[in-house]
């Protein structure tokens, strides 16, 4: 029996993807998860003491190095050596996606003067936005996320130097005044334990693997080494925000990092490359929007899709 | 006119319902079962507001979860469905139901065991993970860890040994 399909979605009986829009009224932006807000119902108000141009300052601060390092990760999928490590640098980077979509929701909940202006009708929600329409100089994240990926050994020296930065903040922001930040930072914590533990492991097989691996593996650590220096530094927000009882001055965590970094790097048998800090321009590093060349080629191809169909719906 | 009893009645037909749907990644399991389905509460008799929470941060079914309690809910009747997101405490495999953790086994996978507990800072873990996993196939506990990242965010790949059966475990958190 012949039958003709009819593919024209105008056709008036509707196309065979109008059943994907089930249970929706009217789609929702094509490039998000479709869960509108992913702090549906959370108590969002701003705790007392606390400035709300802090806080957000602080989430976006937070949420960005989780959105970029998430970002540069995704560049294995399809790519790395085998596909177990595909999987698990494609786990990891979803986990820091997670965070970075809630820090991002925070921020712009604490103090919707963060999100970028979109046109009126934009199904866009605030935390997409603050990730595809912002502009360079509005990312507040650290400098180590954003250099570009490297080899595997660039990888996973980089995701284990940013891990036991991060598992150390999350640690003690999971007592937050904020209760938004405690939450997202005690699930984080759960999280970044075991990106650290798996960086940590290969960056010890690796150095103690062959002669090339740990060329490779000393190479990364000397390259990367310069932006470490920056995680420490105190932007003006985040001693205002360890003050009010709400956030973490980094500078506080140097000494928990250095000694698991110099724990790993020790069995690894590699020393602390000898090299100097990486400068900012007129005191200004990535937490003022001060970036390396690569991020503009990072934001260009993360943002470029989005921005072109700043409506786009199904 | 509403009346308590049916004010009730359709507390108990949301609790039921929402407690029906099931994971989209793991659906031998229902919400209720894995412990993402926290609180359900109605409003009169045609309200409910349905809280969850996240396995993990990124978990991407949170979208279809929600979808699946309104659409769910609306069948049964309830006009207006408020799904919203509960994020502390956050969420354990330890609240998998043993009734979860019966359905994971007889659709071959592993159940965890006791999440971790910690006081004070966050030990480095520089081994593999070792746990006593057992076979879901044929019950041996000769297993391999194959891979710590599964297919979802919440499972590790295990192979038996003895009859060399590949399975998911699902990860203590």
């Amino acid at each position: 029996m012949n039958q003709t399909h009819d593919a024209n979605p105008a056709h008036e009986a509707g196309s065979v993807y109008d059943g994907l829009l089930a249970g929706e009224a009217d789609g929702h932006w094509a490039f998000g998860t479709s869960f509108e807000d992913p702090l549906a119902g959370v108590d969002t108000t701003v705790p007392e003491g606390v400035d709300p141009g802090d806080l957000a300052g602080y989430c976006l601060m937070l949420g960005d190095d989780a959105l970029v390092l998430s970002h540069r990760l995704t560049e294995w999928c399809s790519n790395a050596p085998d596909l177990e490590e595909d999987v698990a640098l494609a786990n990891i980077a979803l986990d820091l996606l997670g965070q970075a979509r809630l820090l991002l929701a925070r921020a712009a909940a604490a103090d919707p003067a963060v999100v970028p202006a979109l046109p009126d009708g934009s199904p866009v929600p605030p935390e997409d936005a603050l990730a595809f329409f912002r502009d360079e100089p509005h990312f507040r994240n650290v400098r180590l996320v954003e250099a570009p990926t490297g080899d595997f050994a660039a990888t996973v020296t980089r995701l284990f130097l940013c891990a036991c930065w991060r598992l150390a903040l999350l640690e003690r922001l999971a007592t937050s005044r904020d209760q938004v930040l405690a939450a997202v930072a005690a699930k984080g914590v759960t999280e970044v334990t075991y990106h650290r533990d798996y960086a940590a492991r290969w960056l010890v097989t690796l150095a103690q693997g062959t002669e090339e691996s740990r060329r490779r593996t000393s190479t990364a650590l000397a390259s990367l080494w310069p932006a470490v220096d920056e995680l420490f530094g105190s932007h003006g927000v985040e001693p205002r925000m360890a003050a009010a009882g709400a956030g973490v001055d980094p500078a506080t965590v140097r000494a928990d990092v250095d000694a698991v970094v110099d724990q790993v790097l020790a069995a690894a048998g590699l020393e602390r490359p000898q090299v100097p800090a990486m400068s900012g321009v007129r005191d200004r590093t990535g937490r003022d929007g001060l970036h390396t060349e690569a991020f503009g080629h990072l934001l260009a191809e993360m943002q470029a899709v989005a921005r072109a169909h700043p409506m786009g719906m199904w | 006119m509403r009346t308590m009893a049916t004010e009730e009645l359709a507390e108990e037909l949301a609790r039921e319902v929402a407690g029906r749907i099931t994971d989209p990644e793991m659906p031998m399991l229902t919400l209720a079962d894995l412990g993402v389905l926290r609180d359900v509460e109605t409003t009169g008799s045609e309200r409910v507001t349905v809280w969850i929470t996240p396995t993990y941060s990124g978990c991407p079914a949170m979208a279809t979860m929600r979808d699946d309690l309104v659409h769910g809910l609306q069948q049964a009747g309830f006009a207006d469905v408020d799904v919203c997101v509960r994020l502390q405490p956050p969420w354990s495999s330890d609240w998998i139901s043993e009734r979860g953790r019966h359905q994971l086994a007889a659709h071959g996978l592993s159940a965890p065991g006791p999440a971790p507990r910690r006081e004070g800072p966050v030990p480095l873990t520089l081994l593999p993970p070792r746990r006593a996993v057992t076979c879901p196939r044929c019950r041996s506990g000769e297993t391999e860890l194959t891979s710590e990242f599964g297919p979802t965010a919440c499972t590790a790949l295990y192979r038996c040994a003895s009859c060399g059966e590949p399975f998911e475990h699902v990860k203590e958190i």
